[in-house]
């Protein structure tokens, strides 16, 4: 497999180019988001920028610098860093579930020296990188076999399981689902995701079985939240009302009742949606998804400009991860899934989870930047 | 390279063809997103706003003071006084044991304390707080405040507690309150009284006049946080304070009758104004110390005044119930008389005894009294005479006579806990004892024995209507209520009884209340020796000896008397009398229980506490309201 120059290849791009190429318009409105996240962790302070909205605004900063390196950096480069960093991750996420056991409790961190690192949020790129690197050397009718796609399922599930054990269900749930929306399009056959559909509710007694006390009850609360109103029911009873009670414009910015009076639960993290859609009301939440709704265009577009493979598959994984994390986040502080502890990217208070959204953001810009690079077929 | 390409373009459709799909997908999801904005924010909005309200917006009741409670000349007898008294609130007993362990560290609680403060923590719904401890010195406050960041949800609260500054002299009358209990709410839907700090009427005038003082709560409208703290008062509505209550009791006459009952062990006596029925004095002996029930009573204090023999819980001149004995022969009579049985002039024979069948009668006289007509026979208390009377009228209506006097049943004085006694009757036997009423019953009501019993209060309630003239007065506590208590004032005096008459004939109450006086007044009476020594203050009167234990002919002759028996089988002492003798004001009834003779142990108390009354006259002069109040 040799890459020389041919007929088709396109010139080689300047310096000045790739700038060029970089998708200004997206990370405008990347911004625009962080932007809301500083307005609604300022307001969930109580109007001041400590703890968390002024530590958002600056992480955004070197995250944006982040992305913007990463997007500068040739597909080839990730391409063969894949396994390493695949299989990093999964070191890291074994590492987490020892010191989680040997510490007797859930365990999300691993601390390396002065930074804590949350494995999982690599693990989720990671996954998409291999994904995508493994439908890249294979041929067309290879990704319509059943023997090929078990090794990205094992891949998938390698990291599902352990991300699990955490346990973190909403990260496993996010890794399952992106990974699937990633082999649907890779070219996986139709009857084989209508196989797993059949086999999962199969399964459920059995993961039921082995779920936590604490994520049954969730569970079941989802499904019916007036159970315990005190108790698991709160958190969503309490975001529902919030939501509702801000009506079409809003409770107005500071006003929040249920977040300043304290009846909203993790208003910085998991509920950040809530505290900002009570005070600018359904337009700010419109505004706030259709923010997101262009990401996923942009993304899209991206995915589909790619001359290769390898930048489709990266490009779309990783707007199906954000629109995945969007989704997941405010349909649950909606009561409309179970209370699983997934951020709103870009505007919940947490540092690696942003600094993952804008690395994978970086993955997508670089798509775009070497959309007509050359890239062998190594397997 | 072509394959490469051409196999990347079949990927690359295929690839986009599953794109659009997934886009699709995503689509449709958030269009479910802003459906599920629009149902929260627009379609049910006022519902969440309700309950965003309802969160963040709490009523707390403002308890309001209680009524103060004086006696009839402004001297108060109940106050308030402020409380500092620790708090503690969790949500559903969360975190309680941790709580109540470091209380008690703090405090020194009690195993009983601690059992009960738990409970009352878990059962308390929307972390309402409940009462640790009430009645705090200024080292506990301060012992408290310096540990609150240790004891989350515990606070020091300022409250009103009872105090009663007259104690054990007004205990029977003025009662105590206390927590409220379940059978207290039964009819009353006051919100109020779910407050933990509340108090309610337990005994006495605080229970009877408890809807009266309780007065109604305020309510303040609060924002508080999701832990419940107060963050803002948004709005507030001020309560009314209950109502001042000015009692009929005159403290010194009060306190006059309960000195002279001090040598005794227990007793009782009443002083009612015969025109209105005001009670002027009540007294039971022993009392108890209100004050520990006003700051929480231990187990051991309440075990002994249960265990008292003499009862000091026990107000004796409502409930506790006695013989009347000779105090009952004026009812006999007048049933007689009225019956037309017999007449004033009508005289019947005493040789010391009676036969009915094969039983012996006796007189207390032994040899008896010869023959004496209606008043000498209540001046010198001949048994016979009345056992001939009440056969005569039969207990048919001596039961009648009594029954309209006031016997067998609970006065409207309204105070808990009042016995109706017994006046027995035909129907009565039959029902109670299974048997039918025999003519010796009848011999035994003549002289207030056998089934009879009465209350002080009752023989005072009797006296009174005889002495006013035949008119059915009911005994009465409260003079005057008002909530301002500036509008505290006791009414005009008044002369004429407004109760409605017995309708007896005047010239029978006259013979009656013509023997009364002979038994103070005359020489063979059987209470000379108490005839008041200064004319205006003469009064009549009748004694009484209640048997509690019937000494045979053979302890008798045995050498048994009365005072060598054990305390508690020796005859009970009464004696009731009015005055002044001509224009009756105030009647009394005195029991000295055990006291063994009448005219001996009960007679001095009621003369002396019947003259007091007449010298200080309550019922006329309003004069020492007007410089108490006036203060």
């Amino acid at each position: 497999m040799g890459s020389g120059p041919s007929l088709d290849a396109p010139a080689p791009v300047g310096f000045a180019e790739k700038i060029w190429r970089i998708n200004w318009g997206l990370v405008l409105v990347l911004t625009a988001i962080a932007g809301i996240g500083v307005l609604a962790l300022y307001s969930a302070a109580g109007g001041r920028f400590e703890p968390w909205a002024a530590r958002h605004a600056v992480r955004y900063g070197s995250a944006l610098v982040l992305m913007l390196v990463v997007a500068l950096v040739h597909p080839k480069v990730w391409l063969a860093l894949a396994w390493p960093i695949y299989i990093v991750s999964v070191l890291m996420l074994v590492a987490v579930d020892v010191i989680g056991k040997i510490g007797m409790g859930a365990q999300r961190w691993l601390v390396l020296g002065p930074i804590q690192i949350q494995p999982s949020e690599i693990a989720k790129v990671a996954v998409i990188l291999m994904i995508a690197r493994y439908y890249h050397g294979l041929r067309r009718e290879q990704a319509g076999q059943f023997l090929y796609t078990l090794p990205p399922l094992a891949m998938i599930l390698v990291v599902v399981g352990l991300v699990m054990v955490q346990p973190d269900l909403g990260t496993a749930m996010m890794v399952l689902m992106g990974g699937g929306a990633l082999l649907f399009v890779a070219g996986v056959r139709i009857w084989m995701f209508l196989a797993a559909g059949i086999g999962a509710v199969a399964c459920l007694p059995i993961a039921w079985s082995l779920m936590h006390e604490y994520q049954k009850k969730r569970v079941l609360t989802f499904l019916d939240p007036d159970r315990d109103p005190l108790g698991a029911g709160y958190h969503i009873t309490q975001s529902k009302i919030a939501i509702g009670s801000g009506g079409m414009f809003g409770k107005g910015f500071l006003k929040g009742t249920q977040s300043s009076l304290n009846f909203l639960p993790e208003k910085q993290t998991d509920f950040i949606f809530t505290t900002f859609v009570e005070e600018w009301g359904m337009a700010g939440a419109l505004v706030l998804l259709g923010l997101f709704a262009l990401v996923v265009v942009w993304g899209f577009s991206i995915a589909l400009r790619s001359q290769h493979h390898f930048g489709r598959l990266l490009a779309l994984g990783v707007t199906a991860m954000l629109f995945l994390y969007m989704f997941i986040n405010t349909a649950m502080v909606m009561g409309m899934l179970p209370v699983v502890g997934v951020p709103l990217p870009l505007v919940s208070n947490g540092g690696t989870a942003l600094l993952s959204v804008m690395f994978a953001c970086g993955l997508l810009i670089g798509v775009n930047v070497y959309r007509d690079a050359q890239l062998p077929r190594t397997r | 390279m072509k394959h490469f390409r051409k196999g990347d373009g079949e990927r690359s459709g295929l690839f986009t063809r599953r794109a659009l799909v997934l886009g699709g997908a995503q689509a449709v999801l958030l269009t479910a997103l802003a459906g599920r904005l629009y149902q929260l924010q627009v379609v049910e909005t006022d519902r969440f706003a309700n309950l965003a309200d309802e969160n963040r917006i709490s009523m707390r009741l403002l308890p309001p003071s209680r009524g103060l409670i004086f006696d009839r000349g402004g001297i108060p007898l109940a106050v308030n006084r402020n409380n500092f008294r620790v708090m503690a609130a969790s949500e559903r007993g969360r975190g309680a044991d941790v709580l109540v362990e470091r209380l008690d560290q703090i405090l020194v609680l009690g195993d009983a304390d601690k059992v009960r403060l738990l409970r009352e923590l878990r059962r308390s719904r929307n972390a309402q707080p409940v009462v640790v401890r009430e009645n705090l010195g200024w080292e506990e406050v301060a012992r408290i405040e310096f540990n609150a960041p240790d004891l989350p949800g515990v606070f020091i609260d300022l409250g009103q507690s009872r105090d009663y500054p007259e104690g054990e002299l007004m205990s029977h009358i003025v009662g105590y309150t206390g927590r409220v209990a379940d059978e207290d709410l039964a009819g009353r839907d006051d919100p109020v009284l779910q407050l933990a700090t509340m108090r309610f009427g337990k005994k006495g005038v605080e229970r009877s006049f408890e809807d009266d003082l309780r007065g109604r709560a305020g309510a303040v409208q609060v924002e508080v946080n999701a832990v419940g703290r107060v963050v803002r008062e948004l709005d507030r509505t001020e309560g009314q304070p209950g109502a001042n209550a000015l009692l009929t009791i005159d403290l010194d006459i009060q306190r006059f009758a309960a000195e002279k009952m001090k040598e005794h062990q227990s007793g009782s006596v009443v002083v009612l104004d015969v025109i209105t029925g005001d009670v002027i004095a009540m007294v039971s002996t022993p009392g108890f110390d209100p004050s520990t029930f006003a700051r929480g009573i231990t187990q051991a204090e309440w075990r002994d005044l249960l265990d008292d023999p003499q009862r000091p819980l026990h107000n004796k001149a409502i409930a506790g119930v006695y013989p009347p004995g000779s105090t009952y022969k004026m009812v006999t009579a007048l049933a007689a008389l009225e019956a037309k049985v017999i007449d004033p002039w009508t005289r019947l024979p005493c040789p010391g005894y009676l036969e009915l069948g094969k039983i012996k009668f006796h007189c207390w006289l032994k040899g008896g009294h010869g023959s004496t007509n209606v008043s000498e026979a209540i001046a010198m208390s001949c048994d016979c005479f009345f056992y001939e009377a009440a056969r005569r009228a039969g207990i048919d209506r001596v039961s009648d006579m009594a029954q309209r006097l006031g016997f067998g049943k609970v006065s409207e004085l309204g105070l808990p806990g009042e016995s109706a006694a017994n006046q027995p009757t035909r129907a009565w036997k039959q029902e109670k004892i299974g048997k039918a009423w025999q003519h010796g019953d009848t011999f035994n009501l003549g002289i207030g024995q056998g089934y009879m019993t009465a209350t002080p209060l009752q023989l005072a309630i009797m006296t009174a209507r005889l002495a006013n003239g035949g008119y059915e007065v009911q005994p009465n506590l409260l003079l005057a209520k008002a909530t301002p208590r500036e509008e505290l004032a006791p009414p005009a005096p008044r002369t004429k009884p407004t109760a409605p008459s017995l309708r007896l004939n005047p010239q029978h109450l006259a013979i009656i209340r013509q023997g009364m006086s002979d038994v103070v007044n005359t020489g063979h009476g059987t209470a000379n020796a108490l005839r008041a020594k200064q004319p205006e203050f003469t009064f009549a009167g009748k004694t009484g000896t209640a048997q509690v234990k019937r000494i045979t002919e053979r302890e008798r002759e045995m050498g048994i008397t009365q005072a060598s028996l054990p305390w508690h089988l020796r005859h009970h002492a009464l004696f009731v009398c009015y005055g002044p003798v001509d224009n009756p004001r105030y009647a009394c009834a005195v029991i000295v229980e055990h006291g063994q003779a009448g005219g001996a142990t009960a007679g001095p108390i009621g003369r002396d506490v019947l003259i007091e009354t007449m010298k200080r006259d309550p019922s006329r002069r309003t004069d020492r309201f007007k410089k108490m109040a006036s203060r």
